[in-house]
């Protein structure tokens, strides 16, 4: 900006009333609590007796905080099987996920051939189906693989549904990286193949973080397949763990303190690693649009 | 699998993620070099790149919605799950399901919940969007932390704090409320199906804002200052400015958003489950999702529940298709 126009602008804004720019933070900071209230609430409920929690008052801080809550959900012997259990499906669907989507995703940035354009619709229309247009279908397919309840059969199911979305997001981090550097390695005497380890696929790693954290997302937070095809006790996924451990509870005057804590333990996890991605997923699904 | 903000990271897409790891690789060049690859390799690769990928979803998608369609014109109920073959009925389980007044009331509930949660959801967050461009950084930032937590928060977890929040006897919204001056001691608020949905509504804008509002912010951002200036230059007021500037630059960025959330609040399935478990009658509360459930898992009609699922799905085709049209268009032009 040129230094004759500066003035101006300032001018302008000095004319803006200050009031207005009060209420607007006034306002800020009333979204800001209540957007976080609902988690603050979580993690200060878990660490409160149930006597505290139905004394009738309302108590914003936890005084004579205590683990004890942590201490029997983690003790109550369905949640460390929950965990493992949750622990197998997300990492066999985030590895299985990320071969298969890496290798196609190859195929359709670095080639062009026959039905490239039909597998590239397909993908983008399979990530908008909605799980509860197909988990019956999957539930009586599973049933008939003789896998209902089981690491493998849930897997399959998250694999199908993380892998479109994974192909298009790879896609673009291939299509990223220029071929005449591959190409220029090839010149150097390296075969096609060790140009492409020793070249390109460093380059993709960042792609394969992000798409790896998408996955682990995805498979730990599932909610409608896991409630369809794993209903013994034995094979819950956390998510579908809580809801039985609320229910349980609930059917003897809710623990709502244990449940929190419960919950928390859920949630931090995810929480800590979606803090660590947020500045790659902050522009969100949109920017093409904001470009065009 | 929910693909939803709310339940997960979907907000991503490759083209940003692009920008922001890889953009020190330079400008991409397929268009020269990919005639050159195409004559040194092989035909057959990319198609046995691909073979994993496509193996899993036909196994995985493809097969159950062949199989759903079938079903969907067979008499398949509990006889059938313990045996006897399913007799072939033609279209009986659609005309069943079509004239049966219950799934007109269900349909109306979730189209009605979907765009109301949708609109709501989008004004909400645009308004924030707008709080974040005004206020000054310090603000800003505590709104994006608030904003990150809640979209971070897994479905289930945020539904049972939800339901902790509103519980009847101990819950902090009565205690609130009571302290307020109102008496809400004791307040079921899932009982009645209107207020039911209420908090529904509440809680699926609290999940969804956090996305629609850095979506949107990112909108703003790209707005140039210098045309704001100018029209406040040219006496233009603030909301002026906003109306007839800000508001058609960043209206391609909302239409997209408003249309996943219209697809993403027709499928709240957890949300709903959820709170059914917590209260409220299913029958008055049910969603299509929750409906299909209970036809399906819940009494066996494994018939009815594939012609509804088929009907959602075809739903859902028919409002994401521009939105994939435009997708695979810019594929193409990059």
């Amino acid at each position: 900006m040129s230094a004759s126009v500066v003035t101006r602008p300032s001018a302008v804004r000095r004319r803006r009333p200050r009031v207005g720019r009060m209420a607007a933070s006034a306002l800020g900071l009333l979204v800001a609590l209540v957007w976080a209230f609902p988690v603050y609430w979580m993690i200060n409920s878990s660490f409160m007796s149930s006597i505290r929690l139905q004394d009738g008052r309302v108590h914003l801080l936890p005084v004579n905080a205590s683990w004890d809550n942590y201490t029997s959900v983690w003790a109550s012997g369905s949640f460390l099987p929950a965990l493992r259990m949750s622990l197998a499906v997300t990492f066999l669907t985030l590895a299985v996920t990320l071969v298969f989507a890496f290798l196609a995703a190859l195929a359709i940035s670095r080639f062009r051939f026959r039905g490239r354009r039909s597998f590239i619709l397909a993908v983008l229309l399979i990530q908008m189906l909605p799980a509860e247009g197909l988990f019956i279908a999957q539930y009586r397919l599973i049933g008939s693989l003789h896998l209902l309840n089981t690491v493998l059969g849930v897997s399959i199911l998250y694999i199908a549904a993380v892998v479109p979305f994974t192909v298009w997001m790879l896609r673009g981090f291939v299509a990223g990286v220029p071929i005449e550097l591959e190409e220029a390695a090839m010149v150097d005497g390296l075969s096609r193949t060790q140009a492409f380890i020793r070249i390109t696929f460093p380059l993709l790693a960042p792609g394969l973080v992000a798409s790896g954290v998408y996955a682990f997302l995805q498979a730990w937070n599932e909610f409608t397949v896991a409630l369809v095809v794993l209903q013994s006790d034995a094979s819950k996924t956390l998510p579908i763990w809580l809801r039985s451990f609320v229910q349980a509870s609930a059917s003897r005057d809710t623990d709502w303190g244990q449940v929190m804590a419960a919950s928390t333990l859920i949630a931090v996890p995810v929480i800590v690693f979606f803090l660590f991605v947020q500045g790659r997923m902050t522009s969100g699904l949109v920017s093409g649009a904001v470009k065009g | 699998m929910g693909r939803h903000p709310r339940s997960g990271a979907s907000g991503l897409r490759a083209s940003d993620l692009r920008v922001s790891g890889l953009s020190a690789a330079g400008p991409r060049s397929e268009g020269t070099s990919a005639p050159i690859a195409r004559r040194r390799r092989p035909p057959r690769v990319p198609y046995a790149l691909l073979a994993p990928s496509v193996a899993i979803l036909v196994v995985a998608l493809a097969y159950p919605l062949f199989w759903q369609v079938v079903t969907s014109m067979q008499q398949f109920g509990l006889a059938q799950q313990f045996g006897k073959p399913p007799t072939f009925v033609g279209l009986r389980n659609y005309v069943d399901l079509f004239t049966d007044p219950y799934l007109w009331t269900v349909v109306v509930r979730s189209i009605v919940f979907c765009l109301v949660n949708a609109f709501v959801t989008v004004l909400v967050g645009v308004g924030v969007a707008v709080l974040m461009k005004v206020v000054h950084a310090g603000v800003r930032i505590a709104v994006q932390v608030a904003m990150l937590l809640a979209w971070a928060m897994p479905v289930v977890a945020a539904m049972t704090v939800w339901r902790w929040l509103f519980d009847y006897r101990f819950g902090v919204v009565n205690a609130g409320l009571t302290a307020l001056g109102l008496d809400f001691t004791g307040h079921s608020w899932l009982a009645n199906p209107l207020s039911f949905f209420f908090v529904a509504t509440v809680i699926v804008v609290w999940m969804s804002v956090p996305f629609v509002a850095f979506s949107a912010y990112a909108g703003l951002t790209q707005v140039p200052d210098e045309v704001l200036e100018a029209a406040a230059l040219d006496g233009a007021s603030g909301f002026k400015a906003f109306r007839w500037i800000t508001m058609p630059m960043i209206a391609p960025v909302l239409s997209i958003v408003l249309l996943l959330q219209i697809i993403w609040d027709l499928r709240v399935f957890a949300q709903i489950r959820l709170l059914q478990d917590a209260g409220g009658t299913p029958s008055e509360t049910n969603l299509l999702g929750t409906y299909i459930y209970s036809l399906g898992v819940g009494s066996g009609d494994f018939g009815a529940a594939s012609a509804v699922s088929i009907f959602v799905l075809a739903l859902t085709v028919a409002l994401s298709w521009g939105y994939v049209r435009r997708l695979l268009r810019d594929e193409e032009q990059s």
